[in-house]
Order: C-alpha cells, then structure tokens, then sequence
C-alpha cells in the first residue's frame, strides 16, 4: 500500500515538474531520489551535487528531481517519465534503480545514463561510485582507539556489496588497533526509517557497543548515541549538528564535482560511458573535522587519511582473512577490484552471518 | 541498567505509536468510518509538534500542537467523506497523500534543527526501584497516556451510553438514525478523536522517539496502526496486545541479529509481520466472534433521508 502511495505521489510530482520545464535550449538534467533531500545523509549529498550542477552551469543546463522513489518497477516508470519529458542526462542515485536504468536507457538510446553504485554499463549508462570503504578504514581506527568495551555497532541498510565492503575495512582498520576488536550488525533492511535506525542504535547499544556506525541515510542514530553518551560516526553527510558530543567525525560524500564534470561533457558531446570508483584522492570520498577525541587519535586519523588519498595505504592489503578463516589475499597482495566490487562475504572478527 | 530492561524499554517505544495511532481509529471505525489517513494525520502531528516545540521551547506545547494539527487533518476528511459524501478510501488516500506533501513543506524549515524531548516521568523513589522503576514508573508521560487511553476507549465502548451509541451508529446507521441519533454528528466526533491521537502519535515520533523533524519520519507506521486495528477485530485489549507484540517482535529481531544468532536479517524483518498475520489467523477461526464485533456499516456513507 505504501509502495502503491509512494508511486502515486511520484507520478504526481513528475507531472507538476513536466509543467515547470521550460527553455528547451537548455540541457535538462534528471535526478531520481531513494529518499528525501531533507535526509542529512545520502540523498541531501546528491542534492547538492545537483545544485551544484545549477550554480555552475545554470546558463547552459536546468535540472530537475524526484524524490522518495522505491526501488524496483516504480523507478523505471519514473525515469521513464523523465526521459520522455527530454532529459538528455539521468543520475539514478541508489544500487536498487540499476535494471530499471538499464531497461529505460534500452528505449531512449540518445539519453545518458549515470547510475550510481552499480555494475552494469551499457552504451549511454556509465556507472559511478566512492571508495567510501575508505573512510571506513578511518573510523575503524578511530574506534578501536575510542572503544572502551571493544565492541562497535553497524546498523546496515542492505546486505549488497558496497555495505559489507564498508564492513570489512571498518573491521579491518580496527584491528590494526585492537586485533580482537569485535563487530556487531544489525540490518535495518531500510535505507531510510528513522525509527527503526534509533531502535537498532538502542539494541546495540544495550549488548556492549559503545561505538555506532551505521550505513544507513538518517541521522537517528547518531542522536541515539549522543542520547546515551557513546560514540558515533556520521555517514554521507557532516552530521556534527545533531551530536556535538558523540561525534567523531563524518564521512562525507562529495558528488558535486564529478556531477558538474559529465553534465559538461554532456554539452560538450564528448560524454562516453565509463566507469568512475573515485575516493580520498579524486576527492570524492572526504573525512569531516575530526573531534572529541585525544590529540594522539586526531594524528594517527590524519596519517592514515594521508596515507590512503596519496594510494600508499590500501584498507584491503593483504593479508585478509575471510570470516570462515580463509586467505583472501596473501601478505603482500591487495583485493582485487572485481572482488571489492561484488563482495559477499565477511572478514575474520565480524559477529554476524551473511 | 540491565539487558532485559533496555530491551523491554525499546519495545516499549517501538509500540507506543502504533498503540496510539490505532487506538483512535479503532474508535473510527467503531462508529462505521474506514479513515486511511491516519499515516497523513500522523506525519502532519509530527511535524507541528516539532515545529510548536521547537518554537516555544516546550514540549508540552508541541505535544498540543501535535494533537489539533492530527484534530483539523481528520477534520477535513470528516467534511470530505461525511458532508461532502466522497468515497472514504480515496479521500483516506488524499489525506495520506496530502499529509506528507504538505509536512514536508511546513517542516522545510525545520530539517537539521535540534529537537525538544519529551522528559521521562521521574518519581522519586519509586523511578528508582531496581529491575522495574524506570519500566513501570519512569516512562515518558505519553506511554502512561496511551495505556490510559486504551482503558478509557474499552470502558465506553463496552459500558457506557456513549459506547452505545457509537457501535449502534457503526452497526445500522440507519436505525441509529431512526432512533433519534445524529448519526453524521457522532461520525465527526469519533473522526476527531482518531485524528486527536493520529497526531499524538506524530508526536510521539518527534518529541520522544527520534526528537527531529525528517520529511517522512512516519516510515508507514499509519499503515501498520491500520492493520493492527482489523487484527485486534475492533477490541482495544487486543489492540494493546496486538501494538506490543508487534514492536516485540520488532525489536527482538533486532537484538537476535546483534546477538550474531545467523538468521537471515530480511527473515527477522518480516518476523513482525509473520507473527501478525498467524495471530490473525487463529483469532478468525472463531468466525462468529469475528463478526460481532465487525462495524456492518464500516465504510459507507449516510446521507439523513429529510
């Protein structure tokens, strides 16, 4: 019923926006939202790449949005709809619009696709995503240091790959602190649903951790955490504001460049489809202040920063051990990008089973 | 505090909107209305609650707020579907619809601010007892609201001339009416109270629960109210059971995948939803029961023959 609403309400929102457009001469770009921009988190960073996209080249370039769109069949109505009113460029902005772009940009041949967090690129749908996971590998380290009891909450969204890579190299900077630093996961099987984050944020909270982390686009449970006085991360988003005492830092996730940059090869005719996984050092993947924590911390945070945007330091070098004990890469090696990309599987010290 | 306290504690919140926001339509529905707009009522409490809170600095003032703004949402429907006679589902729909656009954009400007809790009752002493101080005497004051309100909604429905009147106006509106009853009257006022805890609900959600204001916060919690009232078949002791075991679930689900039990998460998720439909089930066996309780006239209009 939810699903039948939710649909409805972006039909209705796409036909209000169908009247606004105007100025053909202008390239239209389209955005296709998980959530709303009001979420602080995931889909607020999206919106401001798009704003940035009006900002920096609002003379040659219009955009427009739809927000609070399900995953599934209601998304390629929706980008179908976009595509037909003339978008000449398509940012789908979650892992679940991946087949609904591809069948949608089947049809429409002449629009670019951008699908974000995705595997599968065709012709005119290029795919992009951050090496969030290393930040990850950051705050690991930071809540190794910070823990006291060594056990850290994960509230994921859904168990996909790029949630479980965030996982592991959570995990894995943390044992570089605390070899037997432990990980307990929820999931919320939610990307957004503020009150179920708070719930698992209290669940974890209850069972030892004093660290939360979450993969998730609210900041519920970063207010728990500030609530019950222990530590927390913010995710996609500087999320300082709403815990000024639990907060350590941020992971922030910065669209607005790489967005400006394919609308300007879209005007420019020179947009082919690609494959973009940018982090640290594509300045994709940025680290917020780091605070509430001891001088030694802030240091050893901004070494391995450091140390990760100038490619010195890899999360996933080896040697990684698989939960079931097995090597998945040697001393020496680092994971292999196909295998980052598809991860399904754990490393060694996560409490939870996939 | 121990485990099995903070457990018990956040199944306490998990089902204390869902408790309220049914509770009232149960009372709706009583009286022969089907309003599928508690998730709109609901989000438009929210959002004012946060709003007259965060303006005045009271929570209090915003738990009011939150009360007339889920009051005047379910009062428009009342006009819709009593007056104007349109078809209750669509404009439950509308509502629903019109709830969350028109929230987001009252609460546009609230996104981000910090929120006004809700305090804990404290008592002395008595909050302090072990084990169950803070669970039977340190709650926030609207779960004491919520469980009151359950009783009160069982004791007039059940025992008094009101209650009376209100199922009989649920059950032949039309012989109601021939009895002398303002039947569209009685409808308005069962529809305002609905509305009335729709919004306290709301309130619950951005004053007590997650204390912010995020476009969509309800996250289909009206829905689940909904369900809860036909699983309860219109009995507010079942409807309490119902709320809580709902939110047991819920959030024991939660604390198995913590615990690392390796059970597939997306199972526990649905666990809730599982457990609510068997009870549904063994409960409907017994037809005959089912169908006193059932309002005959849920979801048709009356229009007074002059």
């Amino acid at each position: 019923m939810k699903k039948l609403l939710t649909t409805a309400a972006s039909i209705a929102l796409v036909s209000a926006l169908s009247i606004s457009a105007v100025a053909a001469d202008k390239l239209k770009v389209g955005f296709i939202y998980i959530g709303p921009p009001g979420d602080f988190g995931w889909t607020y960073q999206h919106d401001q790449g798009r704003q940035a996209i009006d900002a920096r080249l609002g003379d040659h370039a219009e955009t427009v949005f739809v927000e609070n769109v399900p995953e599934g069949p209601d998304a390629e109505r929706t980008i179908t709809r976009l595509a037909r009113q003339g978008a000449g460029l398509i940012f789908t902005t979650s892992f679940g619009y991946m087949d609904p772009t591809l069948n949608v940009a089947a049809k429409f041949p002449d629009v670019k696709f951008e699908h974000a967090t995705g595997y599968k690129r065709t012709d005119n749908v290029s795919t992009y995503g951050a090496r969030f996971y290393e930040g990850r590998y950051v705050i690991g380290q930071i809540a190794a240091k910070m823990s006291k009891s060594g056990v850290a909450g994960y509230i994921g969204s859904f168990p996909i790959p790029e949630v479980v890579r965030g996982i592991n190299a959570f995990l894995l900077g943390a044992q570089t602190v605390n070899p037997d630093f432990k990980l307990k996961v929820v999931w919320a099987n939610s990307w957004f649903d503020p009150g179920r984050e708070a719930d698992a944020a209290k669940v974890l909270i209850s069972q030892g951790a004093d660290i939360i982390t979450q993969h998730t686009d609210s900041t519920a449970a970063v207010q728990v955490a500030e609530a019950q006085g222990v530590y927390a991360f913010g995710q996609a988003s500087d999320m300082a504001a709403f815990a000024p005492n639990a907060l350590l830092t941020s992971i922030i996730d910065n669209w607005a460049d790489y967005y400006v940059d394919r609308t300007q090869a879209v005007l420019d005719g020179s947009w082919v489809s690609t494959d973009t996984f940018g982090g640290m050092d594509a300045n994709m993947v940025q680290m917020g202040p780091f605070v509430n924590m001891p001088a030694d911390v802030k240091a050893m945070a901004e070494t391995t920063t450091a140390a990760i945007t100038s490619g010195e330091l890899h999360p996933f070098a080896g040697p990684v051990y698989k939960q079931d004990g097995s090597l998945a890469a040697a001393e020496g090696e680092v994971v292999d990008l196909g295998t980052l990309l598809g991860m399904d599987w754990y490393v060694k010290g996560v409490d939870d089973q996939l | 505090m121990s485990p099995y306290e903070a457990i018990l504690l956040t199944i306490i919140t998990a089902s204390t909107p869902l408790l309220l926001a049914a509770i009232g339509e149960l009372v709706v529905e009583r009286s022969g209305v089907l309003n599928l707009g508690i998730e709109g009522m609901m989000v438009m409490g929210a959002v004012c609650g946060f709003a007259a809170a965060h303006v005045t600095g009271s929570a209090w003032l915003g738990v009011i707020a939150a009360t007339f703004a889920g009051i005047a949402t379910s009062l428009l429907f009342g006009l819709l579907t009593q007056t104007l006679m349109t078809n209750q589902v669509a404009t439950g729909l509308a509502i629903t619809l019109l709830g969350l656009g028109l929230s987001g954009l009252i609460g546009s400007g609230f996104v981000g601010l910090p929120g006004v809790k809700l305090a804990n009752v404290s008592i002395p002493w008595l909050s302090d007892l072990p084990y169950v101080g803070r669970l039977i005497f340190g709650q926030d004051p609207l779960v004491y609201v919520s469980i009151a309100l359950t009783a009160a909604v069982a004791y007039t429905l059940n025992h008094t001339r009101m209650g009376l009147i209100i199922r009989a106006v649920g059950q032949n509106h039309a012989s109601a009416h021939a009895l002398g009853y303002r039947v569209v009257a009685v409808r308005y006022a069962c529809i305002a109270f609905g509305g009335a805890t729709s919004g306290l609900a709301g309130a619950y959600l951005s004053l007590v629960y997650t204390p912010q204001w995020i476009e969509n916060m309800t996250a289909g919690r009206g829905w689940i109210a909904l369900a809860l009232v036909v699983f309860s078949t219109w009995l507010p002791g079942r409807l309490a059971a119902g709320a809580y075991l709902f939110g047991g679930v819920w959030i024991l689900g939660l604390y198995a995948q913590g615990m690392g039990v390796g059970i597939p998460s997306q199972l526990l998720s649905s666990l809730p939803y599982v457990a609510t439909i068997l009870a549904l089930v063994i409960i409907s066996t017994n037809r005959r029961l089912s169908l006193i309780n059932t309002p005959a006239s849920l979801g048709q209009g009356f229009v007074p023959d002059r």
